[in-house]
């Protein structure tokens, strides 16, 4: 009956969205009186998921998944599921757990709510508030079936540290053949992911051209931030689309949010609505971001950002 | 390759978001309806396959009478046929579930749905039809080829992409990069007047119950006015986002 919580790791290191759903699955059994087991596979350290809550993590070793597969994936998680007995199965909103979570409920017969930024208002009936509209409201959701799973947004529960330890046991279950196979990936290592990031840096056509995203890059590099960019920015091919946040692109949920010569397009608050402090520096005062950021800079960025990573640098050396 | 492109009606990113009826009911009065972004790229993808490859594309929607204006958008867009599957949307598995049993009785090679729509943002509709009708599955799909019965799809993972290689039958969640915004198409008069000719079938649905329910809406709390900080004041806006919003 433990609430089952599928964590993730990259090259055997847990991501942060691994630990923060951990911590949010301990809320969830405090309030059902049970307990947290997670479900991993290929982690190193996995006992440590008892600092924020687990009793048990059911680990599968296994160097043939070490590309992530969605069915394989999926199957290993509805196993835990039934190993366990759990009614509640909680997962991040990173790109993998998203796509892993909808074979999972059609294979638990599970209800399943995404974008989920609280504990549950109520168990019975298990009750989520969770975004919608693309962040332009919340909806509060009831969950009807036996199993339940949540998709937990990234950044909106936040770590808590728990007392108590986690038991690992190897977990091997039958894992089907699937007909999508991983042939390359290509992806910057040293570089920190938008989904991942507590802070994005953000820059948009008032930068005036690629050449200028050195600065962007400096300021995301001493904030220790992923970098990113509004659309146009994206479509005039000066950043990759990768890094394309709004409503066609990534969403974006971090604790800070700073955006350079960005106007403020509907559709671009749209996707970065869910981050909670934002800061624009803008040359115009009238652009429409300055009605939606908590902080703002009405100033030539060129001038602003260089004297931002000046003092932020002098900040980080006087806070070491 | 018969393909299906899923088509959700959502409200037009600019519409004001409201709720009626004790806040439980989405206020569509003044609401603009459009064709889902995410929908749109891969409807653009497979009129592409249509006129490269002589696929066939079929678009479909599960909704009332009023999502019909939004299919024979689709369809002056150049999408062959529509269908409407006769009930509400209630939640992402009811929709799957009309969804699976469309693609099983039309036998599509092919499906492409958006990742994700902009009202609901479930992101859960495709993968969902994936495990129903065990159909191969990539989402966040940023390209795809076809070539025979192998596909090639490139799936934007967090801070990257990967390559998978794959065969039909096939569900995409299709999302920009699929095709660029350039690339989408407004329709012409000629297409809006072949469009009126065009089949758009209504079909009554299967059993289906939906797993989750919405009880209530709420906006955001509104927000305070901006804390504006003298461009010669840096230190002022670092003092603010450490000691006030604690974010560094």
């Amino acid at each position: 009956m433990s609430i089952l919580v599928y964590t993730e790791s990259e090259n055997g290191k847990f991501k942060k969205a691994a630990l923060e759903v951990v911590s949010y699955a301990k809320a969830v059994a405090d309030q059902m009186g049970t307990t947290v087991t997670a479900v991993a596979v290929n982690a190193d350290n996995a006992e440590a998921l008892g600092d924020y809550g687990a009793t048990k993590v059911l680990l599968v070793n296994d160097e043939s998944l070490k590309a992530f597969n969605a069915k394989k994936y999926a199957a290993i998680i509805e196993s835990a599921a039934k190993n366990e007995d759990s009614k509640v199965v909680v997962v991040s909103a990173s790109a993998d757990s998203k796509y892993v979570a909808p074979l999972v409920a059609v294979g638990l017969n599970a209800g399943y709510v995404s974008n989920v930024i609280a504990a549950p208002s109520n168990v019975s009936p298990f009750t989520v508030k969770h975004s919608a509209f693309t962040n332009k409201a919340f909806a509060n959701t009831e969950i009807t079936t036996d199993v339940k799973i949540v998709g937990l947004s990234n950044n909106s529960f936040g770590l808590v540290a728990s007392e108590g330890s986690a038991s690992v046991e190897d977990f091997s279950p039958s894992i089907p053949e699937s007909g999508v196979t991983v042939e390359s990936v290509d992806k910057a290592t040293d570089k920190v992911s938008i989904a991942d990031a507590e802070i994005v840096v953000s820059g948009g056509r008032g930068l005036k051209g690629p050449e200028n995203w050195g600065m962007i890059e400096e300021l995301a590099d001493v904030l220790g931030a992923a970098t990113a960019c509004s659309k146009p920015v994206s479509d005039l091919g000066w950043r990759p689309h990768s890094e394309h946040v709004g409503q066609t692109g990534k969403p974006v949920a971090s604790n800070l949010y700073i955006a350079i010569g960005i106007s403020g397009a509907i559709q671009h608050l749209a996707g970065i609505n869910s981050s909670k402090v934002k800061v624009v520096i803008n040359t115009d005062p009238e652009a429409p971001f300055f009605k939606a950021a908590d902080y703002g800079v009405v100033g030539d960025a060129f001038e602003v950002v260089p004297k931002l990573i000046e003092k932020l640098k002098a900040f980080k050396a006087a806070n070491a | 390759m018969k393909i299906l492109v899923c088509i959700s009606h959502v409200p037009d990113t600019t519409s004001k978001i409201n709720f009626t009826e004790g806040d439980t009911k989405f206020d569509t009065a003044g609401v603009q309806y459009v064709i889902n972004p995410n929908d749109e790229f891969g409807l653009t993808r497979a009129m592409w396959f249509k006129e490269k490859q002589g696929a066939s594309v079929d678009v479909v929607n599960v909704g009332g009478p009023e999502t019909e204006p939004t299919l024979r958008k689709a369809l002056a867009i150049g999408a062959d046929s529509a269908i409407r599957v006769n009930t509400p949307a209630t939640d992402g598995y009811a929709v799957a579930k009309q969804l699976a049993k469309v693609v099983n009785d039309g036998g599509y090679d092919l499906v492409i749905a958006g990742r994700e729509s902009i009202d609901y943002n479930g992101t859960m509709v495709p993968g969902m039809l994936a495990a129903m009708i065990d159909a191969n599955f990539v989402t966040n799909c940023i390209s795809l080829e076809v070539d025979g019965t192998s596909a090639k799809a490139v799936r934007e993972i967090d801070g990257g992409k990967e390559t998978v290689s794959t065969s039909l039958p096939l569900v995409i969640g299709g999302q920009k990069g699929l095709v660029e915004e350039s690339d989408l198409r407004i329709p012409n008069m000629r297409g809006i007047m072949m469009a009126r000719k065009k089949p758009l079938t209504v079909v009554e649905p299967t059993d289906a119950n939906a797993e989750t329910k919405t009880v209530s809406f709420e906006k955001p709390a509104p927000k305070g006015a901006v804390k504006l900080v003298d461009a010669d004041n840096i230190d002022e806006l670092v003092n603010l986002l450490h000691n006030e919003a604690k974010v560094i």
